[in-house]
């Protein structure tokens, strides 16, 4: 397919909308300069999903940015436990303790409170809310053709929830017993006795309290993003002409909308546990010698809750992260996605195991071993239809007439690290296997390349690809690729040899090995490890430096379809306004992919089908 | 397949309002919080060492006393369509007294249990009524303030049957409906787990 010979289109879609778009008499009413009138309505307390958007995405870099922060730390004791830490006596107080020699070191209690802040806070609010919320509010209502969200002020509240959600963590780390110190699955008893650790007791208590406003944000905005998608869609966008990424957030938010009050039930039951004298998950235990009183309980009972969401949860960081990438891929390459419907079917597929595969989290903590093998048997199946998706977007790749740019650069990158996280994954749902592996470095390995870069690699396709659309600026494409080259192997060289650490039975968690004579031999690697962390730490600082420096003076956008993509928001003026789109809604015509059809260079989903058109989908 | 007749297919907007369909969205978001409740009943349960005891009568009687609420509600929605909105106004009164009797006599309720020597931090058995039966009526106390919602409509604005007005009842009618439900789900559940 020689590019050259490819028709670029000669009409402006915005007068094709003009003829024959739909007119709803929005913008009679003037109800959208209503509520936009102050700096606050318009900025602060707004209803405008591609403001909320731009909440979302500033509130989750914040927080990743800490969160990251958080993971230097913890790796520089673990790198270099010889080495003084008291610089950072001014930042952590008295979590760093200073000896004799003047040797600072992390307080172990502080250690493991950060491994469970970078968990909770990476898991949550950057890679949920920082990830679907953002672009579930940006494209919903602009791929589907709304004017906005079903719901525009339950949409603004999902946001000062997560808002609230945050400033309540936030404030658990300043107590003076540290923030919650027990993993982030927050597993009995860590999470409910408050004797149990210095984080266990106000620390958790902010934690719970935390998390329970953060389900009630996803909640609001899951249902809002199912009824956008459902009842919004404008005149001729079937199910199945819906871009990929809305398909995929779609599903995501009725994954959200059943799993996280699961959630939300075993936090209840973690705090009647807590503050009522209730014994759901306690049982048997001894505190400084001592039985205690409160028997009954079952902490696998917990597990079992958790996981019920924790693993649909891992799929609700990736999903939005496949359909941002399936959409840059498909944009980048010129072409089509390679088979739309089994990419719809697989993130159905996908979406349908997650709810059936949560025990394999739990092999080593004593389930039934019959029970462990159906969830083997499910868990391999997913496999499935994860392999659908990688060989089309591989498919979608391969002849293409591909612009390596920085958006298509990691939207390559996340099928790199997808790949690689998902065959570990097969490893350790062998629950055979598992009994090595599990609570190792290996698990490490695994989920932070699947679901931890690659979940961000789609991010960053996205914010790059979209950038324009927000911010009306391109972002700087030399500071681009670097972030990506530099990310891409350095996350590599990140996370590779954690799977050797793994296989040898490091375990994960820990403060230090110095006692394990077996692991010493690892003490270079750990160096390594933390040492290219650093470096990929700074490189995401870049990338943040490149993201505001962008907004205010990044290289204009001067079309309104930079791209040359298909999909409705570049049929909008390059700053939408209120409403997106001036006048009447598009009509919808065509599926999203016709990249390269009959000899045009790309159809947008607005042009009729013509008489003398191969077949239209 | 004809162009054409895709093209019409694809015209056919969705019949059932927004708001409504968000609404249902929630329903299916508390049910699942119930469910799980449920189900970390039947795990535990099975784990032996579990408390069996009879439900106080009371809560039968006010299973009854909410079913009746529901069908003032749904009637005074069914008058106000019809335009007679004496008896839309009272059977929402009605409706309301129904409910805080029901939230009265859901207390007098767990303080029977309790004298029967089910306390809530005893054997799971009984924690696990309280928590259900206990965030079923912090469900029927949002449900309360719509209802007061409601009324505050019906008696403060001009009485008029508008579109706006009637998707407003609706809700309230569909989130009401919906607590009725959710408690007939746990009574029952509860009586055939025991
Ligand atoms: C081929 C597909 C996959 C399989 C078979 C698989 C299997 C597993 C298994 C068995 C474990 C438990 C290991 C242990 O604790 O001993 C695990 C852990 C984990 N997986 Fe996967 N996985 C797959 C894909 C994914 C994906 C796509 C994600 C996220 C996007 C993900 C995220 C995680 C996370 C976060 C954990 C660790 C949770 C923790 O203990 O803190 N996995 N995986
Ligand atoms: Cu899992």
């Amino acid at each position: 397919m020689a590019a050259t010979n490819l028709v670029k289109p000669d009409y402006d879609p915005a007068l094709l909308i003009e003829e024959q778009g739909y007119e709803d008499h929005f913008h009679d009413h003037h109800h959208g300069d209503k509520y936009q009138s102050s700096f606050i309505t318009h900025y602060i307390f707004s209803q405008d999903h591609k403001i909320i958007a731009k909440q979302f995405l500033i509130t989750g870099i914040f927080w990743a940015i800490i969160g990251a922060a958080m993971s230097i730390i913890f790796r520089l004791q673990l790198g270099f436990p010889e080495e003084s830490l008291a610089w950072l006596k001014p930042l952590l107080g008295k979590w760093i303790t200073v000896n004799e020699a003047g040797i600072g070191t992390l307080d172990p209690q502080f250690y493991y409170a950060l491994v469970t802040m970078h968990g909770t806070i990476l898991v949550f609010f950057v890679l949920t809310a920082g990830l679907s919320g953002t672009f579930s509010n940006l494209l919903i209502p602009l791929q589907v053709g709304a004017r906005d969200m079903a719901s525009p002020l339950l949409n603004m509240l999902s946001y000062w929830f997560f808002f609230l959600a945050g400033v309540v963590m936030f404030a658990s780390l300043f107590l003076s017993t540290g923030p919650f110190s027990g993993g982030w699955t927050a597993y009995p008893p860590l999470s409910i006795l408050p004797q149990a650790s210095t984080g266990s007791g106000a620390g958790m208590t902010l934690w719970t309290v935390s998390l329970v406003l953060f389900v009630v944000s996803v909640l609001l905005g899951g249902i809002n993003y199912i009824t956008t998608v459902l009842n919004l869609r404008t005149k001729g966008m079937t199910m199945w002409r819906l871009p990929l990424t809305i398909w995929a957030f779609f599903v995501t938010a009725i994954i959200g909308l059943l799993s996280f009050p699961v959630l939300a039930s075993a936090f209840f039951l973690v705090i009647f546990d807590r503050e009522l004298g209730t014994s759901f998950f306690l049982s048997d235990i001894y505190v400084g010698g001592e039985a205690l009183d409160r028997v009954g309980g079952s902490p696998i009972l917990y597990q079992h809750l958790f996981w019920f969401l924790g693993h649909p949860e891992v799929y609700i960081i990736i999903l939005p992260a496949m359909g941002l990438v399936s959409e840059v891929l498909s944009v980048h390459a010129r072409k089509p996605i390679f088979g739309y419907k089994a990419m719809v079917y697989s993130i159905l597929a996908i979406a349908f195991l997650s709810f059936i595969v949560w025990a394999h989290h739990m092999f080593m903590a004593g389930v039934n071993p019959f029970i462990t093998n159906i969830f083997v048997v499910f868990t391999l199946i997913i496999a499935v239809p994860s392999a659908v998706k990688v060989f089309n977007w591989i498919t979608t790749l391969y002849g293409g007439n591909i612009r390596f740019n920085s958006a298509s650069l990691f939207a390559i990158g996340f099928v790199s690290m997808f790949i690689s996280g998902g065959l570990t994954g097969i490893f350790l749902g062998n629950s055979a296997i598992d009994i090595q592996m599990h609570d190792t470095y290996f698990v490490v390995a695994h989920f932070h390349i699947v679901m931890g870069i690659a979940a961000f690699f789609g991010m960053f396709a996205g914010i790059y690809n979209w950038f324009p659309k927000m911010y009306s600026r391109f972002m700087n494409e030399t500071l681009g690729k670097i972030h990506f080259w530099g990310t891409f192997i350095g996350a590599y060289l990140i996370f590779w040899p954690m799977h050797y650490l793994g296989m040898a039975g490091v375990p994960r968690r820990y403060y230090s090995f110095e006692g394990f004579d077996a692991f010493s031999h690892f003490d270079d690697m750990n160096k390594f490890i933390t040492v290219s962390a650093i470096i990929v730490f700074g490189l995401q600082i870049l990338f943040v430096v490149n993201f505001f420096y962008s907004i205010w003076k990044g290289k204009k956008v001067t079309s309104k379809n930079p791209w040359g993509a298909t999909t409705l928001e570049w049929t909008t003026p390059i700053t939408p306004g209120h409403g997106n789109w001036p006048g009447k809604i598009p009509v919808v015509h065509r599926w999203a992919y016709d990249y390269g059809k009959d000899g045009n260079e790309y159809i947008p989903q607005v042009l009729p089908v013509s008489e003398d058109e191969s077949e239209a989908h | 397949m004809n162009v054409a007749i895709r093209e019409q297919q694809t015209q056919t907007r969705n019949k059932i309002h927004p708001l409504l369909f968000a609404t249902l969205l929630g329903c299916v978001s508390i049910t699942m919080m119930f469910m799980a409740w449920t189900s970390a009943y039947i795990v535990r349960q099975s784990a032996g060492n579990w408390l069996e005891f009879r439900l106080p009568t009371i809560f039968f009687i006010n299973t009854a006393v909410l079913l009746l609420s529901s069908v003032t509600l749904h009637s005074s929605y069914f008058f106000f369509k019809r335009k007679k909105e004496q008896l839309y106004k009272g059977l929402l009164v009605l409706s309301l007294l129904l409910a805080l009797s029901f939230l009265a006599m859901q207390y007098i309720g767990w303080q029977q249990l309790f004298d029967m020597g089910v306390a809530l931090d005893g054997n799971p058995a009984g924690s696990f009524v309280y928590v259900l039966s206990g965030f079923h009526a912090l469900h029927i106390f949002a449900g309360v303030a719509v209802l007061i919602v409601a009324l505050i409509h019906a008696f403060a604005l001009k009485f008029n049957v508008s579109p706006k007005r009637k998707l407003r009842f609706k809700l309230t009618l569909v989130i009401w409906h919906f607590l009725d439900f959710l408690w007939l789900y746990i009574l029952t559940f509860i009586i055939l787990q025991s």
